[in-house]
């Protein structure tokens, strides 16, 4: 290939960014949860351009264990949505705040 | 036989102890029982104790026994341990002897007091207390029961402790005695510190080597136990709490105010003799102290009114004559008279008690009078009593006394002006002392119907000790009688092994024949002070009254005792008690307070503003994260 | 390079409108098809195993579960009330290119074209040969991981014990 390594990392950087900015701005739960799936996959991006550089098979290896936990803790957190929504039939995460002060 | 030293003191603390936990489980006839039983028991066994010593050869007499060891801390070794010797053998004997009778004579003087039961308690506590102090073998278990007796003598004196006047003079008596006990511990301190033992035979032995004779460490040392010896002893400047401490019950009186615990001074002293001899200043200081207190408090003594006060004034006179007598060193002369003067002062206070118990609480000796017919027991035993303090000869009062005013004019250390005091206050001695009998006992009755109608002699268990104690005034100096008038001596002879040979003391040698001419003078003395107090109280009783309107200013000052319980009050108290309520509205309450309160406000603040950091938005905590993260990232980058 | 350019760029504008879309179904659509240009890049990196485990996986199973949700629940974004936290987007969008740029600047400078791979790199006997081999433990452990994930899914969903 001709593609250099630096830009598939520089790539995940962006893709990384966005979901960050997403989470924060994001006011409703669920676009909130998928701000993180995709800033999970740009760890996952950036494993997988690492190993192949390297030569080694752990990287791929590793992003198989990423996406065996992010299935679950996407299963875990839905179901808390889901509980959350039953509660209160909104899924605004403002409305979260009874741990204040 | 040093094995049975302890059960001297222990057998009266057993006595505090079992009525003290079980009082109200146990009947008042059994404390009363055990309480004096304890003491009686008590005093069987000093007296054993007395004959197996004199068993033994004179340079043997010294018998330690060790219960255990107490404080062993780098180089001060201290041990609870008793010191049987001549001095202490004779203390004890004193201590338990006439504790006994005084707690048989108050089975029947307080037997209709609510408060009995604790009045035995406490008795056997100050006894234990007591006997540990004549016991002790060091300086610090002297300070116990030094500190036990003074505890005991508060409890004691604020016995009615509902009476207001009663409860401060306890307080009184604490605190001044406090004040006393200061000195007595930095005298300790510097005895340990130059010494390295504050165990009796070992400072014995080391002070010579240790010590220069009138050198500034054992000046400061004598002088500083001295100071407490007069909070204790009741000298000037702490004699203050004897006269109010009357207003405990007269048993109280007798025991603790006559007989034993303000003889605990001049006992240190004595104890202490071989570091006295070594500090020429302090015995003049003493000599001194003791002179004027004895000349001073007799004085005051001659206008009193309250049965009781003259009492006491003259036990504050009486012990300014031991303190004398040690200061000239004339250390047996003062346990001697110590001795005699427990006999007939204890005499004295118990028989009053006996004329108050009579006079249904009456203690003003004008409202008495013609009391020789009514109580006849009483009368007869309080008369021992008088002729003994004035210093009749053969009885007690008169070997005891004489030998001291023999001393203060002939010893080393001694100079006529001491003698002359001493004379001049034998004679006020006498004078008050039979002016109080007339007063009492003869003339007209000048009490009302009321308390004629109570009017009745004691009962047995109060009539036998004054009995006891009477034959004792009479025949107690008996066993002191000096060569000059062809006696043994056998009281200084028995107590020579424990003091120490003064070193002025060869110096003076005064012939026979001078004694003899100061001894004739000393009685012509008291009789002519014995045919005044007649004149002035029995013959005419009119003259005292005139007598008392021409000297007007003297006889004020005199009554309100120089005043100087108002000086203290204004000079020591008033500034120590604005000085504390300085220091606890300005200090305690501003300052130390502010502070406390202070750091709670600010604790209060800080968190109001960082609980808004908590505001429970899952969004803000992200961001907050974020930023962390990013931090970090920087960190590491730039590194 | 047109292969990876076309790739990045899909990516990259999914991921942006999976942000700002005004419906759910539409953010979802829109991960998915990030999903799939990313599994394309994967390709490109010789990661074959992976770029169809994503699709299986995640693109296959976690998103349409998402989708599960969204449908069951009814969502609609216009339910949602006042922004409380308004002042947090202009900070938002500072700390992203904060990171971004952070993350970039430890990149720069450290080209390196890739080299030759043999044909079994990254395909599934290598993958599997590690897999229970030198990382058998996690593997093990993921697996009770997954299983304490569901028990979990399943008590919280519950409607009433």
């Amino acid at each position: 290939m001709a593609v250099p390594l630096d830009y598939f990392v520089i790539l995940s950087a962006f893709l990384f960014a966005v979901g960050t900015v997403g989470v924060l701005v994001s006011r409703n739960l669920i676009v909130m949860f998928m701000s993180i799936e995709i800033m999970l996959n740009a760890a996952n991006l950036a494993l997988v351009a690492f190993s192949r550089r390297q030569m080694l098979m752990d990287g791929h290896v590793f992003v198989f264990l990423v996406m065996t936990v992010a299935a679950a803790e996407a299963a875990v957190g839905l179901a808390i949505i889901i509980s959350l929504f039953r509660n209160r039939e909104s899924i605004n995460a403002d409305q979260l705040d009874l741990m204040k002060w | 036989m040093s094995d049975y030293l302890f059960i001297v003191p222990l057998l009266p603390f057993l006595g505090f102890l079992i009525n003290g936990l079980l009082k109200d489980r146990l009947s008042k006839n059994t404390v009363i029982g055990l309480a004096v039983g304890s003491v009686g028991l008590s005093f069987v066994v000093s007296l054993f104790l007395f004959f197996r010593l004199i068993g033994l050869d004179a340079e043997q007499r010294t018998i330690q026994q060790v219960l255990f060891s107490w404080i062993p801390v780098g180089g001060l070794q201290l041990d609870f341990a008793y010191l049987l010797d001549p001095l202490s053998a004779v203390m004890i004997l004193v201590v338990s002897g006439v504790g006994f009778l005084i707690h048989v004579y108050s089975i029947g003087y307080m037997a209709h007091d609510p408060g009995i039961k604790r009045f035995f308690i406490y008795l056997n506590l100050f006894m234990f207390s007591m006997l540990t102090l004549v016991l002790a073998n060091n300086l610090i278990l002297l300070f116990i029961g030094w500190e036990g007796v003074g505890l005991c003598s508060y409890l004691l004196i604020g016995f009615w402790f509902d009476k207001k006047s009663a409860a401060d003079a306890g307080k009184k008596a604490f605190i001044v005695n406090r004040v006393g006990d200061f000195g007595f511990l930095i005298g300790s301190f510097i005895l340990f510190w130059s010494a390295g033992s504050l165990q009796f035979t070992d400072l014995m032995h080391k002070a010579p080597e240790v010590f220069a004779v009138g050198g500034g460490l054992v000046t400061a040392a004598t002088m500083c136990l001295f100071f407490g010896a007069t909070g204790k002893s009741a000298q000037i400047p702490l004699y203050i709490w004897l006269p109010d401490a009357m207003e405990g019950p007269t048993p109280v009186s007798a025991l603790i105010h006559a007989a034993t615990m303000v003889t605990a001074g001049v006992y240190m002293l004595v104890r202490l003799n071989f570091l006295f001899v070594l500090a020429p200043t302090t015995m003049l200081v003493v000599a001194i102290v003791g002179c004027a207190t004895a000349f001073f408090a007799a004085t005051i003594g001659l206008a009193q009114n309250d049965i009781k006060r003259v009492l006491a004034y003259s036990t504050v006179s009486q012990l300014g004559y031991m303190m004398m007598a040690c200061g000239v060193a004339a250390f047996s002369a003062g346990i001697f008279h110590l001795m005699t003067h427990a006999f007939f002062k204890a005499l004295l206070f118990l028989g009053s008690g006996s004329v108050i118990h009579a006079m249904s609480g009456e203690q003003d000796m004008r409202k008495m009078g013609g009391l020789r017919s009514h109580l006849p027991v009483t009368y007869k035993t309080f008369l021992m009593g008088t002729l003994a303090i004035a210093g009749i000869p053969l009885f007690s009062g008169f070997f005891s006394k004489d030998e001291i005013l023999w001393q203060a004019f002939s010893s080393g250390y001694g100079h006529p002006i001491f003698w002359l005091m001493g004379l001049i206050t034998a004679a006020m001695t006498a004078f008050y002392m039979f002016r109080l009998l007339y007063l009492t006992f003869y003339g007209g009755e000048r009490y009302d119907q009321h308390v004629a109608s109570h009017l009745h002699e004691s009962p047995k268990v109060m009539t036998m000790p004054l009995v006891i104690l009477a034959v004792l005034s009479v025949i107690g100096g008996w066993i002191g009688i000096p060569h000059a008038l062809g006696g043994g001596a056998w009281f200084e002879k028995f107590l020579e092994p424990v003091m120490v040979h003064a070193p002025k003391m060869e110096a003076a040698e005064a012939g026979a024949g001078v004694e003899y001419g100061l001894m004739a003078l000393t009685i012509a003395l008291v009789l002519f002070a014995i045919y005044m107090a007649y004149v002035l109280y029995n013959k005419n009783i009119a003259k005292a009254g005139s007598l008392r309107e021409s000297l007007a200013g003297v006889h004020k000052t005199l009554i309100n005792k120089y005043w100087v319980d108002e000086f203290y009050g204004a000079v020591i108290v008033r500034p120590v008690v604005n000085g504390s309520i300085f220091l606890w509205k300005i200090f305690d309450v501003l300052i130390i307070d502010g502070i406390a309160n202070g750091l709670a406000i600010i604790t209060q603040d800080m968190s109001l503003t960082i609980r808004r950091m908590q505001t429970g938005q899952l969004r803000s905590y992200l961001a907050i994260f974020l930023l962390g993260v990013i931090a970090i990232i920087a960190f590491l980058v730039v590194r | 390079m047109l292969v990876f350019s076309v790739a990045a760029i899909i990516a990259l504008a999914s991921a942006v409108m999976v942000i700002t879309v005004k419906n759910p179904i539409g953010s979802i659509l829109f991960l998915i098809m990030s999903i799939m240009a990313q599994s394309v890049l994967y390709i490109m990196l010789s990661g074959l195993f992976l770029a169809a485990f994503l699709i299986l996986v995640y693109a296959g199973a976690i998103l349409v579960l998402f989708l599960f949700v969204v449908m069951l629940l009814n969502i609609r974004y216009a339910d949602l009330g006042a922004d409380k936290l308004g002042k947090l987007k202009p900070l938002a969008w500072v700390f992203g290119a904060a990171l971004l740029g952070e993350l970039v600047w430890v990149t720069m400078g450290a080209t390196s074209t890739l080299g030759e791979v043999d044909p079994l790199f990254g395909s599934v006997p290598a993958v599997s040969r590690l897999l229970y081999g030198k990382f058998v433990y996690p593997f093990e452990l993921t697996s009770i991981l997954l299983l304490v994930a569901v028990v979990g899914a399943v008590i919280m969903a519950k409607r009433e014990w």
